[in-house]
C-alpha cells in the first residue's frame, strides 16, 4: 500500500508473516507531574506500565476498562500519537516507536484513528468535503478530480448523501458527525484503525447504526481495528478479542465469547456482573458483584496485584508479588491472577481453595 | 390504587427560539404511587428530563411556555409562589443531576453545602447540622466521613461525588428522589454502587424514586413502571415486566433490539432504528416516529393517543392492530430468532 512518496522513508522489512499487525511489546507511559517554580519532577502518572499486546490482521481486538485504566493511552501510543517511556511498538513487522515525526508519515497512511467525541474532533470550520478530503491532500493522493469523486465515494461509503460535502459539521447530528469521522479514518485505505470509544456520545439507536457501519466496512475494507470502549456489551459484540485494562495494565485477554462465558480474572467477573441487564428477570435473579471503593491513583498503584484492595479473593500473596500474565484453558486466554476463577475444563489452570466461588 | 404522590396532567413545554417553537415536552401525563420507583427512558431530546425539571419548577427561561397540572399532595405546583415552591423541594421532593462536577460548589466544602441545605429548611445549629452532614456521608458510604466532610468537591472522585449528591438530596427526607441519569457519567463498576444505594434508600424510607435514564439495563435493574418518551411525548407505559417483555410500540423494539446485550447470545447485526429523531421544531406529521417506523400505515398521519389497548394497564401509543403487534414483536427485537421456531433460551450470563 506504500505509494512512491513514501518511498524515502522506508526501511527494509524483516521478515513479516503478515500475521501480527501490531506487537506492543513491554510499553510504558509515564506522565510527569510538575510542581514549584522549577517544574521538578515530583511524582509519575502510572498510565500504562509495561503492556504487552498483538492485533492480528484482519481482526478486532477490544479494549475495556474503566476510565483512568489506560485503554486511551495505550490506544494513543500505538498509533504514535505519545511517545513510548519505554518499551516498543511494531506496525508490520517494522519498529515504529522510535521514529521521527516525518518517518512515521507512511506508517499514519496505514493507521488511523476514530475519536470519542465526534463534536470535537472535527473542525467546525471546515466543510466536510475538505475535512474528509485533508488526509488525502497532505498523502498526494491524487489531482482535484481524483480527490473529489474519492470524497463523494467515502461519503457514499458511510451513509452519507454526496450532496453534502459542503455542509458544516454543526448541520450535522452526532450519528452523522461521526460517520464523517469514519470516512476520514477510511480515505487513505488504512490496514488498522483504532476506535477510541467511536459510540459513547451517541444514542441507543443511532449507537446501533454506527456499530453496524463499522461491522460493514471491516468486511469490505479487510480493515484491522482496535476498539476500546466502556460499554462491555458493545465490545463483545463488535470484537474477536478482547482484553481488559486495569489501572495501567492488562489483567485479562481472551477471545470475546470465551471471557463473557468464563472470565477468570476477578476484576473481569466484578466487570460484568455490573453492567445492568436490559432484562428484569435475569437482572433479578443474578448475583452482583459490588466493587467497593474506587479504582486507586495511578500515581501511586498498589504493589503485588493492583487490583488486590478491591478483590474479594486477595489473599497475602497477592499484596506482595505481581501475578503475570499467563495461559488459562485455552492457549489463547490469558490473565493475571494469583486466584483464577474456575474454568470449565478442571486441570487447566492451578487453583487454590479461597478462589472457588 | 390510592391517591398518588405525584400527578402530571397533560404537560407541555416549548421554548420560543429564533427557529420557530420547540416543543420540548407535547401531552405528558404520568402518576407516581407512594413507595414506587417509575423509570423514564428515553433518547436525548425525548424531553424526559425538561418534564421533571418543570415539575421541579427548575427552568426559569423568559421563552418558556409551561401548560398543564402538577399535583403533588394536592398542591398544584405550577400554581405555588416561589415561596412555597421552595419549601417542597427537599423535604417533599429532591433531585440529583447527571453530573456530579458542575452540580456542587467547587469553593464551598461538602460538609457546608449539606448543611446548609438542612438549614435552609431546619431550624438547627449549624453544629447540629454539620453532624448531620457527616451522618450522611457515612449512610451514603463515603469512607472517613468525620474528614472528608471539610474536603472540597474536587477532592472527591465522579462517584463519591454523586454520593454526595444523594446525600444532599435525601438530606431533608424526601417523599420523592428525582434522579436525573444519576449514573450516566459514571463507570459500571460504580454505577453499581450508586444503583445500590439509591435501592437501599428507597427501600429503607421508602422514598419514591423517579428515574430518568437512557439505559435500559438501568431500568431493568431498579424501576417498577416504566414511561417510555419519544419526541416529547410518552409512547408506551407500563409494569416493569410488561414494557420489557411485551412491548407495544415499535419505537420500544427498536430501542431494545438496538441494544448490544449480554444476556443474548450475539447476533449478526444490530437492530438499528433507521433516521434520526425528529426536530422538535418541525414534528412529523401524526406519529412523531412514523417516519423512522417500518411498520407505519394509513393510519399513523393522525397522532396516536397513549391508550389502553389491551385492558391490562399498559399504555401505549400506536396504531398498530395489537394482534399484528404480537406477531411482530419477537422479530422486531430479535430479528436474527426469527424463522427458527422456539427461541433457544440463553445460557446463563453471569
Amino acid at each position: 500500500m506504500s505509494g512512491p512518496e513514501a518511498a524515502g522513508a522506508k526501511l527494509p522489512t524483516p521478515a513479516w508473516d503478515g500475521e501480527m499487525l501490531v506487537r506492543a511489546e513491554h510499553v510504558k507511559k509515564y506522565f510527569p507531574i510538575r510542581k514549584g517554580i522549577l517544574q521538578r519532577e515530583v511524582a509519575r502518572v502510572h498510565a500504562v506500565d509495561d503492556v504487552s499486546l498483538e492485533v492480528r490482521t484482519g481482526e478486532t481486538l477490544g479494549l475495556v476498562g474503566e476510565s483512568g485504566c489506560g485503554k486511551s493511552t495505550l490506544a494513543r501510543c500505538i498509533a504514535r500519537l505519545y511517545d513510548l517511556t519505554s518499551g516498543s511498538i511494531t506496525f508490520e513487522g517494522r519498529d515504529i516507536s522510535r521514529l521521527s515525526r516525518r518517518q512515521l508519515r507512511p506508517v499514519r497512511r496505514e493507521l488511523q484513528m476514530v475519536f470519542q467525541d465526534p463534536y470535537a474532533s472535527l473542525n467546525p470550520r471546515k466543510r466536510v468535503g475538505t475535512i474528509i478530503s485533508d488526509p488525502l491532500r497532505i498523502h498526494n493522493y491524487g489531482d482535484r478530480t481524483k480527490i473529489k469523486n474519492r470524497v463523494r465515494e467515502l461519503l457514499e461509503l458511510v451513509g452519507l448523501s454526496p450532496e453534502h460535502v459542503n455542509r458544516y459539521p454543526h448541520e450535522f447530528s452526532g450519528g452523522q458527525r461521526q460517520r464523517i469521522g469514519v470516512a476520514r479514518a477510511i480515505a487513505l485505505h488504512p490496514k488498522l484503525i483504532i476506535a477510541d470509544e467511536p459510540v459513547s456520545a451517541l444514542d441507543v439507536s443511532i449507537r446501533a447504526q454506527v456499530i453496524n457501519l463499522l461491522d460493514d466496512l471491516q468486511d469490505e475494507l479487510a480493515l484491522t481495528y482496535v476498539f476500546i470502549a466502556h460499554d462491555l456489551g458493545v465490545v463483545r459484540h463488535i470484537s474477536d478479542r478482547i482484553a481488559v485494562m486495569y489501572l495501567g495494565k492488562i489483567v485479562e485477554v481472551s477471545p470475546a465469547e470465551e471471557l463473557y462465558k468464563h472470565p477468570v480474572h476477578p476484576y473481569t467477573e466484578a466487570l460484568l456482573s455490573a453492567v445492568p441487564l436490559p432484562d428484569p428477570d435475569i437482572s433479578a435473579k443474578r448475583e452482583r458483584i459490588v466493587l467497593e471503593g474506587d479504582v486507586p491513583s495511578p500515581v501511586a498503584p498498589p504493589p503485588g496485584c493492583r487490583f488486590h484492595p478491591r478483590c474479594r479473593y486477595a489473599t497475602e500473596v497477592c499484596r506482595l508479588e505481581e501475578p503475570p500474565l499467563v495461559q488459562h484453558g485455552s492457549g489463547s486466554h490469558l490473565a493475571a491472577c494469583h486466584h483464577p476463577l474456575d474454568l470449565p475444563e478442571p486441570s487447566a489452570a492451578p487453583r487454590t481453595a479461597a478462589a472457588s466461588p | 390504587m390510592a391517591e398518588p404522590l405525584l400527578e402530571v396532567r397533560d404537560l407541555k413545554v416549548s421554548f420560543r427560539t429564533e427557529d420557530g417553537t420547540v416543543k420540548a415536552v407535547d401531552g405528558v401525563s404520568l402518576e407516581v404511587a407512594e413507595g414506587e420507583t417509575l423509570g423514564i427512558v428515553g433518547e436525548s431530546g425525548s424531553g424526559k428530563s425538561v418534564t421533571m425539571m418543570s415539575v421541579m419548577r427548575l427552568i426559569n427561561d423568559p421563552n418558556m411556555r409551561v401548560e398543564g397540572e402538577v399535583f403533588y399532595r394536592g398542591h398544584d405546583l405550577m400554581k405555588l409562589t416561589q415561596e412555597q415552591i421552595r419549601a417542597i423541594r427537599g423535604p417533599g421532593i429532591a433531585m440529583i443531576f447527571q453530573d456530579p462536577m458542575t452540580s456542587l460548589n467547587p469553593v464551598y466544602k461538602i460538609g457546608w453545602q449539606i448543611s446548609e441545605q438542612i438549614r435552609a429548611h431546619e431550624k438547627i445549629s449549624a453544629k447540629a447540622a454539620h453532624a448531620r452532614a457527616v451522618e450522611l456521608l457515612r449512610a451514603v458510604g463515603i469512607p472517613h466521613a468525620q474528614e472528608r466532610v471539610d474536603d472540597y468537591p474536587h477532592q472527591f472522585s465522579g462517584g463519591m461525588r454523586q454520593r454526595v449528591m444523594i446525600a444532599m438530596a435525601v438530606s431533608c427526607n424526601p417523599d420523592l428522589l428525582i434522579a436525573d441519569e444519576p449514573t450516566t457519567a459514571l463507570d459500571v463498576t460504580i454505577q453499581a454502587q450508586i444503583l445500590e444505594l439509591i435501592k437501599k434508600l428507597r427501600d429503607d424510607y421508602g422514598t419514591s424514586v423517579v428515574l430518568i435514564t437512557h439505559d435500559m439495563g438501568v431500568v431493568a435493574d431498579i424501576a417498577d413502571r416504566v414511561a417510555v418518551m419519544y419526541a416529547g411525548r410518552i409512547v408506551e407505559q407500563g409494569s416493569l415486566r410488561s414494557v420489557f417483555y411485551d412491548a407495544e410500540h415499535p419505537y420500544t423494539w427498536g430501542l431494545l433490539g438496538s441494544i448490544a446485550r449480554l444476556d443474548r447470545p450475539r447476533p449478526p447485526r444490530l437492530t438499528a432504528i433507521k433516521g434520526t429523531p425528529p426536530s422538535l421544531i418541525h414534528l412529523p406529521q401524526g406519529c412523531a416516529f412514523g417516519p423512522r417506523c417500518p411498520y407505519r400505515f394509513d393510519l399513523c398521519t393522525e397522532v396516536p393517543s397513549l391508550e389502553n389497548r389491551l385492558g391490562n394497564g399498559h399504555l401505549d401509543a400506536c396504531h398498530l392492530d395489537p394482534e399484528r403487534k404480537r406477531d411482530l414483536r419477537e422479530t422486531a427485537i430479535h430479528p436474527e430468532l426469527a424463522g427458527r421456531g422456539q427461541p433457544e433460551l440463553t445460557e446463563e450470563s453471569r
